[in-house]
């Protein structure tokens, strides 16, 4: 079972925050292995995997990026699986680039600048992709997709330095 | 017993001391370990004569022989220091390789285990002794007040853990409850226990933050709460962070004085914990007022010292500074920035210092919540998630994974599986490979922690999965699985999956107590096991008299006029009998007073029952009458 089909939600990339949120709750009620205690054995192991797949779903679904990416492996779209790889030569230059930048940025308001740079384009990019999904064009999703990872990573990183540089002026 | 068992139409019987046995909630603290119960949804601490609710954490074995727990061992402390233990927690589940961590914050000679991950033992009263063990004599002497107070065998019980607690410490918590025969129904953080009795006490809603800071653990945790679901988002802390770190701070400052005032002292395990209480003393006191003073004698050699709220705050600022950068880590993990939070609840003895209060309400912007007694909320909120479990609830608790879980890889990388605040309980997988041709074994290390070098992060398994069909390098496919359950404990397995002769290995990391050491110590508690179980038949014993009373009182007061003068003289008198001998400590004549007012009670019985069933027939036709027996 998929993870949609798991919390009864419709395999799409727009899915109201809220929505997931009841949908889980509701099944982990039903689920949740503090409702089996005083069950068999039995019924507590098959609750506890009920509970696990449920949270493996909530989390996959939850942050839009996982769930991007998720979506379009049921499609058939192949990434490479450590999401560190960049196969891609112009997200190489643009990495490359983007990580000089970051490095050079000396001030916490200079890195959140770029952080909120990063944030924008992966906004845009993930309203794109819905346009992608429907055309099911493989390439162009692949190429999307690792582009956000990257992008990801790069405000992830952007928070390290920028907790670094408060860190060092306190 | 079968005394007068006649329930009117919507009455309930009274309860049965058989069924079940009551499960409490358990707050096992590094200082203070406090029992509570809930009925009801309501819960409430259980106290001794002197009407505590806290037992100081400290164990004691006196030259005497025996153990003593909470205040007389902490008496004893001055007179036998080397007989008695404060702080086990922050040595549960820590082997050799941890105790850089404690080195110097606890006075106690310590032996590190043999092997990697062996536990630490502390040699107490002349004997290595695990914390495991010393830790199950505060689970027991917990389990007895509970017992004496409730009148009732307690069996079950869910215990509070350090959100931050490790697999091993988890896993050492849950084997002492064992050594002190309770089953554990379910380890609860503590952050989410306290945010349990503040949601369905005070009916919180929204985003709440606990901030947890105790003798010797820090945590930090970010919930959400609405409509009867906790979900914890993100958690963060220390497993050695805390009061006996400011104690340590002014224990060193007042060691350093006397050495300038040229005083030469042995620092013997005495004379650290001497000072450490006048530390500790000190360190109390000046949550209350801007500076004190104290004397300190070590072998019979006295000095006095001053300290001021200033100075005590620049001694302690780094360890506050840390707590706080702990706090904005999860709250970056999360997501979410300080003013996203609703409230926050401050938990644990050390959030008295007025600087930590400061630096907390000026971290999230608002006052601090401590409507609910901070020394008693964790234990309350253990107690109602322990009626849940055993009574059924609407509340939904979901807690996550407190570190990442992962494997080594080459080169002494590790390689994440389960994230940290992962929702629990969780199975995830991940697939690895052999590096070699004809590569028939692979050894899979488990670690825990957020460094990206094995050397970094805590070491909690190590095995081999054998038996792998000789391949090309690479042609392999082991996928190794890790299973977290509810309580936070881990699993792992691994198996090939391209041949289908599936080698599958599980292991359950558990730090430090060899199957040896378990089997002592369920022996000596076993030891101790006859004394319990005549204690525990007596309480029953009571339990079951008092029942029988109640429900002869109430048949009287029914249906008194059924018996003569005489017949009613008879039954007061054994009444007596067995109100004299449930007060006494007599089991057998618990038992005998009851059985003779059973026999006595009979002829009433019998006459209240055809009674009842007169009436019962008196206004049924003879059709409704065969439909009834129908039924
Ligand atoms: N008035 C006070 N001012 C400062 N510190 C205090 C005060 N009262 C208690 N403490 C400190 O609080 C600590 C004990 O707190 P608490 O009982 O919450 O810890 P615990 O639950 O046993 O520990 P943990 O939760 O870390 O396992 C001790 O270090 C004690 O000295
Ligand atoms: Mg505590």
């Amino acid at each position: 079972m998929d993870h949609f089909a798991r919390l009864g939600l419709p395999a799409a990339l727009d899915l109201e925050p809220a929505a997931l949120d009841r949908a889980y709750f509701a099944l982990q009620r039903q689920w949740h292995p503090d409702r089996f205690v005083t069950k068999p054995a039995s019924e507590r192991a098959r609750a506890s995997l009920e509970a696990a797949a449920l949270n493996d779903a909530y989390r996959t679904l939850k942050d839009p990026l996982s769930r991007a990416v998720y979506l379009a492996e049921l499609r058939g779209v192949v990434l490479p699986g450590d999401g560190k790889t960049i196969d891609d030569p112009d997200l190489l230059m643009e990495a490359i680039e983007a990580r000089e930048e970051l490095h050079e940025a000396g001030t916490a308001q200079a890195v959140e600048a770029l952080a909120a740079r990063a944030r924008a384009v992966m906004a845009k990019s993930l309203g794109d992709l819905g346009g992608l999904l429907l055309q099911d064009d493989k390439p162009a999703i692949r190429k999307a997709l690792l582009r956000l990872r990257y992008l990801d990573k790069f405000a992830e990183e952007a928070r390290a330095r920028r907790t670094n540089l408060e860190r060092a002026k306190a | 017993m079968t005394l007068l068992e006649i329930h009117e139409p919507g009455e309930t019987p009274l309860p049965h001391a058989g069924e079940g046995s009551l499960a409490v909630g358990i707050d096992l603290g590094t200082t203070n370990s406090v029992v509570a119960i809930a009925r009801d949804g309501k819960p409430a601490a259980l106290h001794d004569e002197a009407g505590r609710a806290m037992v100081p954490s400290v164990v004691a074995y006196p030259s005497a022989g025996g153990v003593l727990v909470g205040d007389a061992a902490r008496l004893l402390m001055a007179e036998q220091p080397r007989a008695v233990v404060a702080s086990v927690k922050r040595l549960m589940g820590r082997g050799a390789a941890d105790l850089q961590a404690v080195a110097g914050v606890l006075p106690y000679e310590i032996e590190p285990g043999s092997g990697e991950t062996d536990m630490v033992k502390l040699r107490v009263g002349g004997k290595a002794r695990s914390p495991v063990e010393i830790s199950a004599e505060i689970l027991k002497t917990l389990r007895r007040r509970a017992e004496d107070a409730l009148e009732k065998a307690v069996e079950r019980a869910v215990i509070t853990v350090p959100a931050y607690f490790d697999d091993a410490a988890r896993t050492a918590t849950r084997d002492a409850a064992r050594v002190a025969g309770l089953e554990v129904l379910r380890l609860v953080n503590e952050p989410t226990a306290a945010a349990l009795a503040y949601g369905l006490d005070k009916g919180a809603e929204g985003l709440y933050a606990v901030y947890d800071l105790g003798g010797g653990t820090f945590d930090f945790s970010l919930l959400r709460l609405e409509k009867g679901v906790f979900q914890v988002l993100a958690t963060g802390g220390d497993a050695a962070l805390g009061g006996d770190d400011f104690d340590r701070a002014i224990a060193e400052r007042l060691l350093a004085e006397r050495k300038k005032d040229g005083l030469v002292d042995r620092l013997d395990e005495a004379a650290v914990k001497t000072a450490l209480a006048l530390a500790r003393q000190m360190k109390e006191q000046l949550s209350e007022r801007d500076q004190t003073s104290g004397r300190l004698e070590i072998a019979g050699v006295p000095s006095f010292h001053a300290l001021t709220r200033p100075e005590f705050e620049t001694m302690i600022g780094h360890h506050v500074a840390r707590t706080l950068d702990i706090a904005r880590h999860v709250l970056a993990d999360a997501a979410m920035a300080a003013p996203d939070v609703q409230g926050v609840v401050l938990v644990g003895g050390s959030t008295r210092v007025p600087l930590v209060r400061a630096e907390v309400a000026r971290l999230i912007g608002k006052p601090p919540l401590t409507d609910i007694d901070p020394d008693e909320v964790v234990a309350l909120g253990a107690a109602l998630q322990a009626e849940a479990l055993t009574g059924g609830s609407d509340t939904l608790l979901l807690d996550v994974t407190p570190l990442s879980l992962g494997l080594e890889t080459m080169g002494g990388i590790v390689e994440k599986v389960v994230p940290r605040n992962t929702p629990i309980p969780v199975q995830l997988a991940q697939d690895f490979t052999t590096y070699q041709d004809g590569q028939t074994a692979m050894a899979i290390h488990v670690v825990q922690g957020e460094r990206e070098m094995v050397a970094d992060c805590r070491s909690l398994a190590r095995f081999e999965l054998s038996g792998i069909p000789p391949m090309t390098a690479g042609a392999a496919r082991i996928r190794v699985s890790f299973a977290v359950d509810a309580d936070g404990l881990l699993t792992v397995s691994a198996e090939e999956r391209t041949t289908g002769t599936a080698q599958r290995i599980e292991v359950k990391p558990s730090y430090g107590l060899s199957h040896e050491d378990m089997a002592d110590m369920l022996y000596d508690s076993l030891e101790n096991a006859e004394a319990d179980m005549t204690q525990r038949l007596l309480t029953e014993a009571r339990v079951e008299g008092r029942r029988n009373l109640l429900a002869l009182d109430a048949a009287l007061t029914k249906d008194g006029a059924l018996l003569d003068a005489a017949e009613r003289a008879a039954l007061d008198a054994g009444r007596t009998r067995l109100e004299t001998a449930i007060a006494g400590d007599d089991r057998e004549e618990i038992n005998a007073a009851a059985e003779a007012l059973e026999s006595l009670s009979k002829p009433f019985a019998e006459r209240r029952m055809d009674r009842g069933i007169r009436e019962a027939l008196a206004g049924l036709s003879v059709k409704e009458l065969e439909s009834r027996v129908g039924e």
